[in-house]
């Protein structure tokens, strides 16, 4: 079984698929609204200098989050 | 009803998620013909135009771009209510903006506007973009699959306007209604059915789309209707728990069926993008937004735009000043024969005027900069880079060049939050910009930093302090945001979320319009305000004129030192300055300001500042009986330093001290003192009470802190 992680973990260059969302978390919503829902798969092309916001690659297309806003998003790494 | 049978013109609006390229296809099918407003009360912006097929007149509306119907910011609720009917603009026909390099997002969102059953019309733009993958949509089955004509548009090559404009005409007679088969879970449509015939029995319809509405989402307008009826309510609450169970909310099963519908589409009009190959705009990215290079880049880029802002445009304002010198010269000569209408123009009017000009510089080169920014894809690099740095407080990356061009003026720095999505964020920037310390502070820190800093403590000190007064805003803008985010405003938070758009040559007719609207706006909105206040200030300066005759006899008993230091001329004018009605009201108000170490003079000064504070060095000239001067020069600056410097209180006390000086550019530093920049908060939130905050707080905040400044440093020195 692959490990869950959370955004707080996410590395550029991983492969993940959303394993988990808990919708009582305040942005949990809007973030299934732009394509997070579960089973849904992303990549992380890349992260800020400074570690923060995270850009993913998204049922083809890319979108920056930060890190603590999707702290409701549980995810599992893909190979 | 068809369209052709209404009323005047037809309403077009242009709907789609933000960056799907809605404002550039609102500006091909415009093109200047637009208008520029707010939705009432909210700073989100209402821009319309008019747009002319075979004969027939279109309204065409630029709706604030959305994710979702179910609104999280104010800029999403205007644009529901826009959808809905609600608010000033019903729309006849919609025309759905939908990025082809992203169509399973901007589906979501068109299966949910399909639900409104109004006529609509897909407009796919980017496909150039897509051509670059060597992909294409096949828009012939896309629009089968929809149920609406899709018509591909690049706007800035002009490609497919015609035929876009075409389908709008025609939708007049033959509009189509989208029809999509989203494809619930059979047990949701089960449940759907279920709920349609129970109501059926209490005699209430309900549609299958209504049915399915009100099970899976918790906000649904159809929800609120029956709330009040016990039995039907119960009905929908034993639906939701059968297509739910206890654990799942209905946002999951929505969502996850909206996006497998999107991702069946997308699978049949498109081919998979091939994500191993980079393209040229990737690869540039990664050296822009590299952890070194890229804040290299960025750093030196923004030191650009400030110093375009702050050194560029200074030429450029000294020659509206002089142009504007010339023009009052003139007139002022012509109405030489009536001395008050003189006054009135030449000092209220045309000093207004030219108060509203001398921001233009600033504007255009700023707004050319963001504009081209924007333009190129690099505007979110940087709110990328600079989100960390400021999202901690409340703010997000993108109030970063708001509040960095605030540091040369906030007016055009107040105009530049315009580019922040949420009005959370927006209203936050433009109440702390002002905060930064503008190139209207420098002349007092100059002064007085002269005066007191330099002679007293040498020219390291002096320059310390000039720079850490450019950090005394900063360092209190930082703190006021985190109380404004948790105090001021309450509610719901955005997710910031953010897209880089792949780099591409700005067009060159969007700059233009951006530019050319932030200017008409300002002059029209924010200008009308600058020149009332600048008559208003003139008339408490000027009125009332006092006894020229009893000034002149005062003069003559001087003694010969002071008559040696102060002209007769400069005399009167400080005396008449002094019985004037803000003199009076300085006078009146120096007990207030005594414990911050200003006496009626520099309280005078201060109160002369308020309109902008750029007058006030001149306001100290006259008030110190040294005439008016800009303090540019730097031998008439001297001198006026010089009788600051000897300036004593009644009882002989020198009146500036280190830290009364110190308090009295503190007092500067945070104090509102530019109707511009409050004319532009109002223009730019939609409401006077925004200003009337940031005012209030700023004033009260720098008088705080210049009390407390002198109150500290005096106990501290004795």
């Amino acid at each position: 079984m692959a490990d869950t992680l959370t955004f707080d973990n996410l590395k550029k260059g991983m492969r993940v698929r959303i394993a988990g969302v808990s919708e009582e978390a305040p942005f949990c919503g809007r973030l299934m609204e732009l394509g997070l829902t579960p089973d849904a798969e992303f990549t992380v092309i890349k992260v800020a200098p400074l570690g923060d916001p995270v850009e993913i690659d998204l049922r083809g297309y890319k979108l920056c989050l930060r890190r603590s806003e999707c702290s409701c998003l549980k995810v599992a790494l893909v190979d | 009803m068809l369209l052709s049978q209404r009323t005047g013109a037809v309403t077009v609006a242009l709907v789609g998620n933000p960056n799907a390229g809605k404002t550039s296809v609102f500006n091909a099918l415009t093109g200047s013909k637009q208008k520029t407003g707010n939705y009432p009360g909210v700073t989100v912006e209402r821009v319309t135009g008019k747009m002319k097929v075979e004969g027939t007149e279109f309204l065409v509306i630029d709706v604030p771009g959305l994710y979702s119907v179910e609104p999280v910011s104010v800029d999403e609720q205007m644009a529901t209510n826009v959808l809905r009917g609600e608010g000033p603009d019903v729309p006849d026909l919609l025309v759905y903006v939908m990025d082809a390099t992203n169509i399973e997002r901007n589906l979501y969102l068109f299966s949910q506007i399909a639900e409104t059953d109004k006529p609509a019309i897909v407009a796919l733009t980017m496909t150039d973009v897509l051509a670059r993958d060597k992909r294409e949509v096949d828009t012939i089955k896309l629009a089968s699959m929809l149920g609406v004509p899709v018509v591909p548009v690049v706007p800035h090559k002009g490609t497919g306007l015609a035929d876009l404009q075409e389908a709008i005409f025609r939708a007049v007679d033959d509009p189509d209604v989208p029809s999509i088969d989203l494809g619930f879970p059979q047990v949701v449509m089960d449940a759907a059915d279920g709920l349609v015939e129970t109501f059926g029995l209490s005699g209430v319809e309900l549609t299958r789309k209504e049915a399915r509405c009100v099970i899976l989402e918790e906000h649904c307008s159809t929800y609120a209707r029956f709330r009040e009826q016990a039995e039907l309510k119960q009905a929908i609450d034993d639906a939701r728990t059968a297509v739910l169970g206890a654990h799942a909310k209905g946002k999951t099963v929505d969502a996850q069926a909206r996006y497998a519908w999107a991702g069946r589409i997308r699978r049949e009009v498109v081919a998979d993008r091939d994500t191993m190959r980079r393209s040229w705009s990737d690869k540039l990215d990664s050296w822009l937004t590299h952890r070194f290079f890229g804040l290299a880049i960025f750093l030196g880029t923004m030191y650009l735009v400030f110093q375009s802002i702050y050194t560029f445009a200074k030429p450029l304002m000294d020659i509206i000043d002089v142009g504007v010198g010339w023009v009052s010269d003139l007139v002022g000569k012509a109405l030489a024969p009536w001395p008050m209408v003189e006054s009135l123009v030449v000092g209220g009017i045309l000093k207004g005027v030219g108060a509203v000009l001398v921001f233009l510089p600033q504007i255009i080169i700023l707004f050319l900069f963001i504009a081209l920014l924007e333009g190129t894809g690099y505007l979110a690099r940087a709110a990328f880079l600079m989100d960390r740095l400021l999202g901690w407080c409340g703010l997000n990356g993108r109030a970063f060049i708001p509040l960095l061009s605030s540091f040369a003026c906030a007016v055009p720095g107040i105009m530049a939050a315009r580019v922040m999505p949420d009005q959370r964020s927006r209203l936050l920037t433009a109440l702390v910009a002002p905060l930064m310390s503008c190139s209207a502070r420098l002349p007092v820190y100059v002064l007085m930093i002269g005066a007191i800093v330099q002679p007293k403590f040498g020219q390291a000190w002096a320059g310390f302090a000039l720079f850490a007064m450019h950090f005394v805003g900063l360092a209190v803008a930082i703190p006021t945001v985190w109380v404004l985010n948790k105090g001021v405003f309450k509610g719901r938070r955005l997710p910031f979320m953010l897209e880089l758009p792949r780099y591409q040559r700005p067009k060159l007719r969007d700059v233009w319009l951006t530019v050319s609207s932030r200017v008409k706006v300002f002059v029209k909105t924010a200008g009308t305000i600058i020149v009332v206040m600048s008559v208003a200030m003139w008339a408490l300066l000027e009125f009332p004129k006092g006894d020229k005759a009893a000034y002149a006899a005062e003069y003559a008993k001087l003694p010969e030192v002071r008559r040696q230091a102060v002209t007769e001329d400069n005399y009167l004018a400080e005396r008449q300055r002094e019985d004037s009605a803000l003199g009076r009201f300085g006078r009146s108000l120096e007990p207030a300001f005594r414990p911050a170490g200003f006496d009626w003079r520099m309280t005078t000064a201060i109160l002369a500042a308020f309109p902008a504070r750029e007058v006030v060095v001149p306001a100290i000239g006259i008030l110190f009986g040294q005439g008016e001067t800009d303090g540019g020069d730097a031998g008439a600056r001297q001198t006026l330093q010089d009788s600051m410097v000897k300036a004593t209180w009644p009882d002989g006390r020198p009146l500036l001290t280190p830290w009364s000086a110190v308090a009295f550019m503190i007092f500067f530093a945070l104090c509102s003192q530019c109707m511009a920049t409050l004319a532009t908060i109002t223009r730019e939130t939609g409401s006077w009470k925004w200003a009337a905050f940031a005012f209030t707080y700023m004033t009260v905040l720098a008088y705080v802190a210049a009390v407390a400044t002198n109150f500290v440093g005096t106990i501290v020195s004795r």
